[in-house]
C-alpha cells in the first residue's frame, strides 16, 4: 500500500500535474461560482479538454475542477444566498448571515478550513478502509435509506424555534408537494402537470433554490429597505475581508469537524446518499451536539453550523469515490461522471483495480487530495477580495443576483416557462419568509423528495404493503430510533424545558 | 373576529393541500397497478393528508410566537416594479434574444432602484452581458440562442 501511496504523489507532484491542478482550481472555483453549473457540469466541460492528455494528468485537472467547483458553490451560498448546487444549500443556512453581519470572509474562511479538514479525514479513511467500507455500502437497502431521508428531515428541528415548528413542517410537506410534480419514475405517469409539457420532467432543483433564496432574499431586500430596523450597517473592506479565526471559533471547529468528517464519509459512502444528505444531516447533527447558548446562533451566523455541513459535504465527496473506485458503482451524478472520463481513458473501476493497478487507484485518490490542498493555498488569499462583493452597493447587487438567478434557471431550460414559475415562487416565498415561514425545511424536503418517495415505494412493494420494515432489519430499526430519540427530544425541549 | 397574517396563509396552505388532496385522488394510474401496494399517487395522497393536518392545526391551536409585520414601512412600489420587470424580461428573451433583453433588465433595474451613476450603469449591463455571454458561449461552448446578434452576424 505504501508503495501505492508513494508512486501515486510522485505522479501527482510533477510540475506539469501541478499547473494542471491550479488551473483546474482556477477554473472549477469560477464555473462553480455561476448558478446552475454546478461540479458535474464542471467535470463534463473538462472530459473533451483532457483527452489528449495522458491518464493521470487528466484526472488531475479533473480533480481540480471538482474541488474547486464545490467551493465556488460555497462562496455563492455565503456571499449572495445561492446556493448553485444541493450540497451547498446547508452552508447558507449560517454562512449568508454571517456575511450579512459583515463577517463574509470569515464565513469563506471558515468553509475553507472546513472543507479542507472534512477532505483530509476523509483521505485518511478512504487510504485506510475503502475496500471493506465497500462492503458497508452494499448492506443498505431502501427500507434503510427511508430511513436515512427521514433521519435528514430532522434538521428541520434547526428552524422550528420559538413556537415555528408547525410553520417548519408546512414548509417540509410545501416542498415535497413540489417534488412530487412531473413524472412519477416508475410507470411515467403526469402527476399535477395539467397538461403542460414544461412541467412533466418536473421542477429543477435550481429553480427552487434560486426562487426561495437567492431572488427572495433580493425581493426582501427591496421589499425592507425602508424598515428602519433592517438599515444596513456600514463595515469597513478590511472588516469584510478579514479571515481571521479566534480562538473560541478555532476551537468550535475543532470540535465539529471530526464527527461531520465521520459522518459525512460514512453517508458519501452509501450509493445514491451523497454530499446533500451528508451536510443536511451533519447541521441537524451538530445543533443537537452543541450547548443551548450556541443552539441559539443556529441559522443567524454560528461558526458550527458552517463548519458542520461544509466539512460534511467534502468528506462524503471522498467518501463517494469508494464505491466508484471499489465496486464501480457511481454513487452520484458527479461519480458517474467522473466514472465516464475513467472508461475514456481506458481504466475500468471495480473490485480488481485495487489489485491488479494499484497505481492508478492511489493515483487518482492522491490527485484528489492534492487538488484539495492546491484549492486551499490559491483560495485563502483570494477571499478578502471575494468578499467584496459584498461592498457593492445594493442597487446595483440586488439587480445583479436578480440576473444571476434567471440566467441560471434560463441555461437550465432555454425556455420562458421556468423565468415566470420561479417569480411565481419567489413572490410567493417572499411573502411566506416576511411571516417567518422558514424556507430551508422547503428547500431540504424538496431535495430529499424524490429518493424518500423511491425508497418508501421499494420498501412498501417488497414487504407487500406491510409497514414492518420500519423495525425489520437492525440498522432500519436503528435509524428509526435515532430519529425517534432526535423527535422526542425536540419535543420535550419545545414544551416542557422552561429554561 | 380578526385573523392573524400567519393563520390567514395557514388557512390558504389548508385550502391548497385540499385542492392537493383532491388532485392527488385524480392521478390515473394503470388499471394493474389500482390494488397495488404504492402506485403513483399513494405519495401525494399522504402528503395532502399531512398538509391538511398541519394547516389546520396552526389555524385551531393558539399562536405561542406571532409575527408582527409593519406593513407601512414596506417599499412595495420599487418590489411590485421589479416583479413587473422581470415577467418582462421572461416575454422578451426568446424574441429579442439574451443579450439585448438582459442588458435593458438590468439598466431598468438600476434605475428602479434609484441609481443614476450612468458610467457604472452602462459598465455593468451592456459590456457585463457581453463578457458573461463570452464566458458562455465562448470559452465553455454552452450554446445561448440570440436572434438579435445573430441579425447583426455577430453570432452564428
Amino acid at each position: 500500500m505504501i508503495e501505492g501511496i508513494l508512486i501515486g504523489l510522485q505522479t501527482a507532484l510533477s510540475l506539469k500535474n501541478l499547473m494542471m491542478v491550479m488551473i483546474g482550481c482556477f477554473a472549477g472555483t469560477i464555473i462553480g461560482m455561476l448558478p446552475g453549473l454546478g461540479p458535474m457540469t464542471a467535470i463534463a466541460l473538462m472530459i473533451p479538454i483532457t483527452y489528449g492528455f495522458d491518464p493521470s494528468t487528466g484526472l488531475i485537472l479533473m480533480a481540480g475542477v471538482y474541488y474547486g467547483a464545490v467551493f465556488g458553490g460555497s462562496t455563492s451560498s455565503i456571499l449572495i444566498n445561492a446556493p448553485g448546487v444541493p450540497g451547498t444549500v446547508a452552508t447558507s443556512f449560517d454562512g449568508y448571515p454571517m456575511a450579512q453581519q459583515g463577517k463574509a470572509g470569515k464565513a469563506l474562511a471558515i468553509a475553507a478550513y472546513s472543507s479542507f479538514a472534512g477532505g483530509t479525514i476523509s483521505a485518511i479513511f478512504l487510504l485506510i478502509a475503502a475496500p471493506s467500507l465497500s462492503l458497508v455500502s452494499l448492506s443498505f437497502r431502501s427500507p434503510d435509506y427511508f430511513g436515512l431521508m427521514i433521519l435528514g428531515l430532522t434538521a428541520v428541528a434547526a428552524f422550528s424555534s420559538k413556537g415555528n415548528f408547525l410553520k417548519a413542517m408546512m414548509m417540509v410537506v410545501l416542498g415535497l408537494m413540489l417534488a412530487s410534480v412531473g413524472q412519477d419514475t416508475l410507470s411515467d405517469i403526469p402527476r399535477f402537470t395539467f397538461n403542460n409539457m414544461n412541467l412533466s420532467d418536473g421542477i429543477s432543483f435550481v429553480l427552487v433554490v434560486m426562487a426561495t433564496f437567492a431572488m427572495t432574499e433580493a425581493l426582501t431586500l427591496i421589499f425592507k429597505a425602508k424598515d428602519p430596523t433592517k438599515a444596513a450597517k456600514q463595515i469597513s473592506l478590511s472588516q469584510l475581508g478579514s479571515i481571521k479565526l479566534d480562538k473560541t471559533e478555532t476551537k468550535k471547529m475543532v470540535t465539529t469537524i471530526p464527527r461531520s468528517s465521520v459522518l459525512g464519509f460514512i453517508v458519501g459512502v452509501l450509493p445514491g446518499a451523497g454530499a446533500t444528505i451528508a451536510s443536511f444531516l451533519a447541521y441537524g447533527m451538530e445543533r443537537n451536539f452543541v450547548n443551548d447558548e450556541e443552539k441559539q446562533k443556529f441559522g443567524k451566523g454560528s461558526v458550527n453550523g458552517i463548519a458542520a455541513p461544509e466539512t460534511a459535504n467534502n468528506a462524503a465527496c471522498s467518501g463517494s469515490f469508494v464505491p466508484l473506485l471499489t465496486l464501480g458503482i457511481p454513487g452520484s451524478g458527479t461519480t458517474a461522471v467522473m466514472l465516464g472520463a475513467l472508461l475514456g481513458f481506458g481504466i475500468q473501476p471495480g473490485p480488481r483495480l485495487y489489485q491488479t493497478n494499484p497505481e492508478i487507484f492511489w493515483s487518482v485518490i492522491m490527485s484528489m487530495y492534492i487538488g484539495m490542498v492546491v484549492l486551499l493555498i490559491l483560495n485563502l488569499p483570494l477571499i478578502p477580495y471575494i468578499a467584496r462583493v459584498l461592498a457593492t452597493p445594493r442597487t446595483f447587487l440586488i439587480p445583479l443576483i436578480l440576473f444571476f438567478s434567471l440566467t441560471g434557471v434560463y441555461l437550465m431550460s432555454f425556455n420562458n416557462f421556468d423565468i415566470y414559475l420561479m417569480i411565481g415562487i419567489a413572490v410567493v416565498a417572499t411573502m411566506l419568509r416576511l411571516y417567518n415561514f422558514p424556507m430551508p425545511p422547503l428547500i431540504l424536503a424538496f431535495v430529499l423528495g424524490g429518493l424518500m418517495e423511491e425508497n418508501l415505494r421499494r420498501s412498501l412493494l417488497i414487504s407487500d404493503g406491510s409497514w414492518t420494515f420500519l423495525w425489520d432489519r437492525p440498522l432500519t430499526l436503528i435509524i428509526m430510533l435515532t430519529i425517534l430519540a432526535i423527535v422526542g427530544w425536540q419535543i420535550y425541549r419545545s414544551f416542557f424545558d422552561k429554561k | 373576529m380578526k385573523i392573524s397574517p400567519s393563520k390567514l396563509i395557514s388557512l390558504l396552505f389548508f385550502i391548497f393541500s385540499g385542492y392537493y388532496l383532491y388532485t392527488a385522488y385524480q392521478i390515473q394510474v394503470f388499471a394493474f397497478d389500482e390494488n397495488a401496494p404504492f402506485n403513483a399517487k399513494t405519495f401525494p395522497i399522504y402528503l395532502g393528508f399531512a398538509g391538511l393536518v398541519f394547516s389546520a392545526l396552526y389555524v385551531i391551536l393558539p399562536e405561542t410566537n406571532p409575527t408582527d409585520v409593519d406593513l407601512k414601512v414596506l417599499d412595495y412600489k420599487k418590489t411590485i416594479g421589479l416583479v413587473i420587470l422581470m415577467i418582462l424580461y421572461g416575454l422578451t428573451i426568446l424574441r429579442a434574444g439574451y443579450f439585448l433583453s438582459t442588458s435593458i433588465f438590468l439598466v431598468a433595474s438600476y434605475i428602479i432602484l434609484g441609481e443614476r451613476k450612468w458610467i457604472w450603469i452602462f459598465i455593468l449591463s451592456f459590456p457585463f452581458v457581453a463578457i458573461f455571454m463570452y464566458l458562455l458561449h465562448g470559452l465553455l461552448n454552452i450554446y445561448l440562442r440570440d436572434p438579435f446578434l445573430k441579425y447583426l452576424g455577430i453570432m452564428g
